[in-house]
């Protein structure tokens, strides 16, 4: 499955990316299975989106939970949470 | 129902003038500016930067809005939000709202402030004389969110 991942604030700046498309192997099936993918990379990816760290995560650009499901082309965004106004 | 993310200041007169003109409905104007604070957690602050996450930033906040116009008798809600390099003293955000009564708006005003800082796709970045740092998430802030989730 092919999806769009998106980085923002201090996850961008910490893993040095905003934006990259990859090739999810089968076994992944969740945002949860996803983020637990990219902490098998190692190095500033383990650190990052270490367990125990708060993320929020977005699919196709709204907020949802963890145990969400991803389909083919889903644009998924990392973030921490938000401090506007 | 108007939503904006721009780099550039604002003029709540001319805002408020222009969200109300012709509406002889109207009987109340609510509006809340959020400005940029000199300190920080005891940090001298020079400047801030507000990142966003574009295309997100615009359908939550239409979301935010939607919410109040369902829970609330309101006529019309402005968001303006900054984003880019500000400093001490410069406005952030601006929420107005418009209704026949000013208990609609007050109410509708605070609930799009609560839901936008917990809910809107936005981050700031403070630059203090100790260097770069961004901002937490502050407790307060889901706490205040969850009390218009009881009613």
């Amino acid at each position: 499955m092919k999806i769009e991942l998106r980085f923002f604030a201090s996850l961008r700046e910490a893993l040095g990316t905003s934006h990259e498309n990859i090739l999810i192997p089968e076994f992944v099936n969740t945002i949860s299975d996803l983020r637990s993918h990219l902490i098998g990379r190692g190095g500033a990816w383990a650190e990052v989106l270490e367990g125990s760290k708060t993320i929020r995560c977005a699919l196709n650009q709204e907020m949802v939970s963890e145990s969400t499901v991803l389909q083919e082309g889903a644009e998924v965004a990392f973030f921490p949470p938000v401090t506007g106004g | 129902m108007v939503i904006r993310i721009q780099e550039a200041d604002f003029d709540l007169g001319a805002e408020i003038k222009e969200i109300r003109k012709g509406d002889l409905q109207v009987g109340a104007v609510v509006s809340f500016v959020g400005t940029v604070r000199d300190l920080n957690d005891g940090s001298q602050l020079t400047s801030m930067t507000l990142e966003h996450y574009p295309g997100m930033t615009e359908k939550a906040l239409e979301e935010i809005a939607d919410q109040a116009k369902s829970r609330w008798d309101i006529r019309n809600t402005l968001i303006i939000h900054r984003i880019g390099p500000m400093l001490p003293e410069d406005q952030i955000v601006l929420v107005a709202v418009t209704s026949a009564h000013r208990r609609e708006a007050f109410a509708a005003c605070e609930f799009i402030m609560d839901y936008l800082k917990t809910a809107a796709p936005f981050w700031k970045k403070e630059v203090t004389s100790e260097g770069g740092r961004w901002v937490d998430a502050r407790v307060a802030d889901e706490v205040a969110m969850a009390r218009w989730n009881k009613s």
